[in-house]
């Protein structure tokens, strides 16, 4: 017998518009894993990662007309606003970054478990095939929220060198899943 | 290297969030001038959105789920909270209320210039209208204007009067001409006959010195049906009752 349909995305967020909580439940279950695995990979710490998934679905769920579909695909715009709020959460500072300003262009299907999955393997996967300095840069501006002066200041190499670096490793992922 | 170039190099370090002061601050108001720098930067949350994915994996504790479902029983509703989005629509909408005002205002212009040259026209026409009343008026009671009745001929000239009367608002004017001179301490009584009823008074009047005479205007009720008018020698301060004979009187023609 074949599986039954999923909704998508946008018909679950319709769902939480009209204060669905089952439809924020099957939301949790779908992207939950993304949204923590990026805060623990910036904070280091479980109980600030959770403070951070509760955070960015109780924003979902109270403002749910911040994301449209026009505004990318929702997983990817759940893990961009995860890392916001855990970067914000780092410097411990107020967040910086307006859920409602943040538009993506992403055209990965991410609703479906094993596409996620795929998806997740592939970056991995590039990111382990980058020269390390390239990498170790990226990963140091987007997980740690450095700026390049401190990732300069960090690996002792010149400011030019390591934004050059940061834009290379950026431009080898989106080469990588163009069709 | 032009302007936007180097914004456009800038761009992988804003959208890192890593640009500050001057240089962001000048990157976002390129940003909102030059759709190619915002299509880029929505690519490149795109690469960033796929760098997160880098990270999934490790699955929340269950407490965190129950945490979550806890929470948003305590706020059953979904409240639609008003987006704070940047601040760049309200240029337009200042532009779209300028424009909506000034249309109103215009059109509630003409509207005003036409009420207004209509208002001019009827003040014109009522300021026409009165000088031509106050003329006839002039004539009428005037002491230079000469008063002529005519009759047949070798007939002594008899007390006359014209009375024009309009129910619906109770204007009453009367005219007459030929009246003897009164005796002391006497008046005319003008009289609105009605259908049904006593005979109501309609002003008291002396004739001048060549026995003409007006009234005008005198207190009636309205929407009094007159079946005649006449005319009676009162006391000066006029009675409530005519007192016989009639001097003269005339029924609606």
């Amino acid at each position: 017998m074949a599986p039954e349909p999923q909704p998508t995305d946008v018909a679950l967020v319709a769902a939480i518009r009209s204060g669905d909580q089952n439809a924020m439940a099957q939301l949790y279950d779908r992207y939950s894993g993304v949204v923590y695995g990026v805060a623990l990979r910036v904070l280091a710490d479980t109980g600030a990662a959770e403070d951070v998934l509760q955070d960015v679905f109780m924003q979902l769920w109270r403002n749910p007309a911040a994301f449209d579909s026009s505004r990318g695909n929702l997983g990817a715009w759940l893990a961009v606003i995860a890392r916001h709020r855990a970067i914000d959460q780092l410097r411990k500072r107020r967040p910086e970054t307006d859920i409602a300003d943040v538009v993506i262009s992403c055209e990965q299907n991410l609703e479906n478990h094993a596409d996620r999955s795929r998806i997740v393997e592939k970056v991995r996967g590039i990111l382990s095939g980058m020269p390390a300095p390239q990498r170790v840069a990226l990963e140091m501006a987007y997980f740690q929220g450095l700026s390049h002066s401190e990732i300069s200041a960090k690996t002792g190499e010149p400011l030019g060198t390591i934004k050059t670096r940061i834009r290379t490793a950026l431009m080898t992922l989106r080469k990588a899943f163009i069709p | 290297m032009t302007s936007h170039d180097q914004f456009a190099e800038d761009l992988p370090h804003y959208a890192l969030g890593a640009l500050e002061g001057a240089e962001r601050i000048a990157l976002e108001s390129h940003l909102r001038e030059c759709n190619a720098c915002r299509r880029e930067l929505q690519q490149l949350e795109g690469d960033m959105a796929l760098l997160s994915l880098s990270a999934a994996g490790p699955a929340p504790p269950a407490r965190a789920r129950q945490r979550l479902m806890s929470a948003i029983s305590q706020e059953p509703r979904s409240r639609a909270v008003p987006r704070r989005r940047s601040w760049a629509w309200i240029p337009i909408l200042a532009a779209l209320i300028f424009a909506a005002l000034s249309l109103f205002l215009w059109r509630d212009r003409e509207t005003w210039k036409q009420r207004y040259a209509e208002l001019q026209r009827n003040t014109q026409q009522n300021a026409a209208e009165v000088e031509h009343a106050r003329e006839v008026m002039a004539l009428f009671s005037g002491p230079d204007a000469m008063h002529v009745t005519l009759t047949a001929a070798n007939v002594k000239p008899e007390p006359h009067g014209k009375a024009l009367y309009r129910a619906r608002d109770g204007m009453l004017m009367f005219i007459a001409g030929n009246l003897a001179p009164l005796p002391p301490q006497k008046s005319y009584e003008l009289w609105l006959v009605p259908m049904n009823g006593a005979p109501m008074p309609a002003g008291i009047f002396k004739p001048d010195a060549r026995g003409n005479a007006m009234v005008m205007n005198p207190p009636m009720p309205k929407g009094m049906e007159a079946k005649a008018f006449a005319v009676t020698i009162e006391p000066e301060a006029g009675s409530p009752t005519p007192t016989m004979p009639m001097v003269m009187s005339g029924a609606g023609e």
